[in-house]
């Protein structure tokens, strides 16, 4: 039996570690038509990506990614195509920032307040297309990408008519008032510096990477140990089975979508709470879309993902260099596109030999050889 | 993958859906129906422009603004319905769209429109053949093969523009270089002014709309608009709306295709080639979204622009549902959300109009759910049409960053209150393996 477990183990890896390969090699040859030389590329990358102050940097990149991609993955889990993340963090980021400047209140009461107020909409435009979904069985693919241009638009709104800061004159950037320091999430710096380590001057570790962690224990436990999670990916994997156990899939999708918006809510956290104190129109766009790509990579699990935050983040960073090298640093999104659908490939390759094998093992444990499951199992 | 598709096959489809003649009737009917639809949307507009004394609301202008608008999101549509009716859902069209806009603007930059438009279409291709090996070949699941995609083509045409677009003569990493000069505009002759051989024919159409008679004015401002100025890409773009019925409907690889997204397994067992059938529909609506890219460089920007499709491939996508899977259908939807789209060039006053004019669609499509005895519909439509009339009312002007997303609300708007008796291709989505068969 462990050779079977080892051999499950390995199919499991292989699937990762393929479409990386594939995803360098493929990102080799456009640097190599392109005029740049792919090996001193890549080790440049990681050089640069493994200084302290890189990996300070890609941590606090990962935050928003991880929960980026845990929103996603949570629609995943029950079939959902929760592609909206983008527009749902976007308008509560500028809800949460208006909001958190408003209020004055004691310190942690304060960022509470503000995390509250960011998974409150988050979460409530996000189920606008579950409800669309159930009462009017609008795809929630097309309603979520058409709620993105809205709540670009309405945050825009938003921002310039009712929560602008009276700007300095000859301040152009439109931005909301700074929330007071009491609203502020403390740095990891103090931890980093107990535990010895020298901290570059200018860098900080974000103190959100906590809540991220935390989240995505509590995302295991919801999905894996509770009986809504139990729900959820029987809704995923069969919804008329579940559906004939007693679960109710109008309520399922509803819930669900909120979830995943409040989740997705909290995408701008790190950057407004330990960063920006502000929503500003420099407030990073896309994550949403990125979190797409890491839930796949990660195969909707935390731990998977956490690896699929590190990895992008990583990427990202390390893009930073390539530039003072004179290679364009786009060729990371190439990677990164590469990667996604590497991986969805790989994913399905594996899988399709993982039940070929499997065929093959229950005939040989049946029948023995030259029974007809094992030629069945061969063909395909 | 974990992520399932919604979409089951339930058996054999009905023969009569895959029947030509069945088609021939339902697109006959279609056409009636997109006629009265258009007269009633004209009519309202009418009403409006009286009311609120813009004249712009129903110029041949405006709708001249709205067919061009139309048509990229239209080839979308177009090109979905080829794809979906093979089985696949392409919501990579996105990208292939990007991948239009990025190859149309280099190829326009360096050989001009024409070579823009063959090789838009050529780059949209390439995104569908992608497209088509993971979901056909490798049996992706096809959503999060086409987001892959989608995010991929925006990759690779930042990393292209990088690497080819020269900045000293105006391009960068986030646009091309002008495309040399353009594509010719006709005006039809007889009905709009056009010229035949040096001699100016009469402007019929002008003529009624400048007349300013209620309703009949305001026709004539929508039939000058779609034949005054008509470039011939945006001809081409209009003849493959009955060219696409004809080959899908009428051909017999159209019959082929068509029953691969019905029922892959029957039609193997008859000798079709269910995954050649697949990689046809999937490259023909790359190569559409590639075409509605290039459109966009060639008649709109002049050059190629990042983030210049502003999720038109996604619209053009919903199009295709609210025209329930056919070509007549896709036409009536896009020139719906072109005119959407189209508002952005108005001025404040006309869209402002607009309010008044989406209040009085509400008005006659809650009488017309009220005839059919659906309460929600119904409902739905009052509650909607009140919020729009209490918005006209305490309102001068709408905020500019609302008319941005006029398009996406429209689309939103459509699919939440439009009937629910669609029927989609029976296998559609769902991945099918060679031999399944047996």
């Amino acid at each position: 039996m462990s050779t079977s477990v080892v051999r499950r183990v390995g199919l499991a890896l292989l699937g990762p570690v393929a479409a990386i390969a594939v995803a360098l090699a493929i990102s080799a040859v456009v640097l190599a038509i392109s005029g740049h030389d792919p090996w001193s590329t890549y080790t440049t990358m990681a050089e640069y990506g493994s200084r302290l102050q890189s990996i300070i940097s890609i941590l606090n990149r990962s935050v928003p990614f991880y929960f980026s991609a845990l929103a996603v993955a949570l629609g995943f889990k029950m079939g959902l195509f929760n592609i909206g993340v983008e527009g749902q963090y976007r308008l509560a980021a500028v809800v949460a920032a208006a909001a958190g400047a408003a209020v004055t209140l004691p310190a942690p009461l304060h960022v509470l307040f503000i995390v509250i107020v960011a998974m409150a909409v988050g979460g409530a435009w996000g189920a606008i297309p579950g409800v669309l979904k159930v009462t009017r069985g609008v795809n929630e693919v097309i309603s979520t990408i058409m709620l993105n241009a809205i709540s670009t638009g309405v945050a825009a709104y938003l921002l310039a008519a009712h929560f602008k800061q009276q700007n300095a004159p000859g301040d152009l950037i439109i931005k909301t008032k700074e929330i007071p320091k009491s609203g502020w999430f403390p740095s990891l710096n103090p931890v980093l510096e107990a535990v010895g380590i020298d901290i570059p001057s200018g860098s900080e570790l974000q103190g959100f990477l906590v809540i991220a962690a935390l989240a995505g224990a509590l995302f295991y436990f919801l999905v894996w140990r509770t009986r809504f999670g139990f729900d959820l990916r029987a809704s995923g994997i069969n919804p008329l089975a579940a559906k004939a156990s007693g679960v109710n899939p109008n309520r399922m999708i509803i819930t669900t979508m909120a979830l995943s918006g409040a989740i997705a809510g909290l995408v701008g956290m790190s950057t407004l709470l330990g960063f920006f104190h502000r929503y500003t129109v420099d407030f990073p766009t896309g994550l949403g879309f990125t979190g797409i790509a890491i839930a796949l990579l990660g195969r909707n699990h935390p731990a998977g993902i956490a690896f699929g935050a590190f990895l992008f983040a990583f990427l990202d960073r390390s893009a930073q260099v390539l530039d003072l090298e004179g290679i364009p640093k786009e060729i990371v999104v190439i990677m990164q596109g590469t990667i996604i659908l590497s991986i969805v490939v790989a994913y399905e390759v594996v899988h399709r030999l993982r039940e070929t094998q499997e065929r093959k093992d229950v005939a040989a444990a049946t029948e023995g050889p030259g029974s007809p499951l094992t030629t069945e199992g061969a063909a395909v | 993958m974990t992520a399932t598709t919604p979409a089951v096959p339930s058996g054999p489809a009905s023969p009569a859906d895959l029947d030509a003649s069945t088609g021939a009737r339902g697109a006959r009917d279609q056409l009636t129906r997109l006629l009265i639809l258009l007269v009633g949307a004209v009519l309202i507009l009418a009403i409006a422009r009286v009311i609120t004394d813009t004249d712009e609301l129903t110029r041949s202008g405006t709708f001249s603004a709205a067919l061009r608008l139309a048509v990229p999101i239209g080839l979308i549509g177009l090109g979905a319905i080829y794809a979906e009716r093979s089985g696949v859902v392409n919501i990579g069209l996105e990208g292939m769209m990007i991948l239009g806009t990025w190859f149309g603007g280099w190829a326009g930059w360096q050989f001009g429109p024409w070579w823009g438009v063959a090789l838009g279409i050529l780059g949209g291709a390439i995104g569908g053949l992608v497209h088509a090996v993971a979901t056909v070949t490798f049996g992706v699941d096809h959503i999060i093969s086409g987001v892959a995609i989608n995010i991929l083509a925006g990759g690779v045409a930042r990393y292209l523009s990088v690497i080819t677009f020269d900045p000293t003569s105006g391009g960068g990493a986030s646009q091309s270089p002008p495309i040399k000069g353009g594509i010719d505009e006709i005006d039809l002759p007889f009905l709009a002014g056009g010229n035949v051989f040096g001699w100016d024919t009469p402007d019929i159409f002008g003529w009624l709309e400048r007349r300013r008679w209620f309703l009949l004015s305001d026709l004539g401002g929508l039939l000058r608009g779609i034949t005054s100025e008509l470039s011939w890409l945006t001809l081409i773009a209009i003849a493959l709306v009955p060219l696409s019925y004809w080959f899908l409907w009428k051909t017999g690889t159209g019959l082929q295709l068509r029953s691969v997204g019905e029922h892959p397994a029957a039609a193997e067992s008859l000798g079709v080639r269910v995954y050649r059938m697949k990689y046809l529909g999937v490259i023909t609506s790359g190569a559409f979204a590639g075409l509605a890219g290039a459109f966009l460089v060639v008649e709109f920007a002049g050059i190629y622009r990042e983030g210049q499709t502003g999720g038109r491939g996604f619209i053009g996508l919903a199009t295709m549902i609210f025209g329930n899977w056919r070509p007549i259908g896709v036409a009536a939807g896009a020139g719906l959300f072109g005119f959407a789209d189209a508002l952005q060039l108005r001025n404040d006053a006309t869209v402002h109009a607009m309010l008044l004019a989406v209040v009085l669609g509400m008005a006659v499509f809650a009488a017309i759910s009220l005839r059919r005895g659906n309460r929600t519909q119904f409902v739905a439509a009052v509650v909607l049409g009140a919020l729009f009339l209490v918005w006209y009312l305490a309102s001068d002007t709408v905020p500019r960053q609302f008319v941005f997303f006029t398009p996406h609300l429209t689309t939103l708007l459509v699919l939440g209150l439009a009937r629910r008796k669609s029927r989609m291709p029976a296998a559609d989505g769902v991945v099918y393996r060679k031999g399944e068969a047996t």
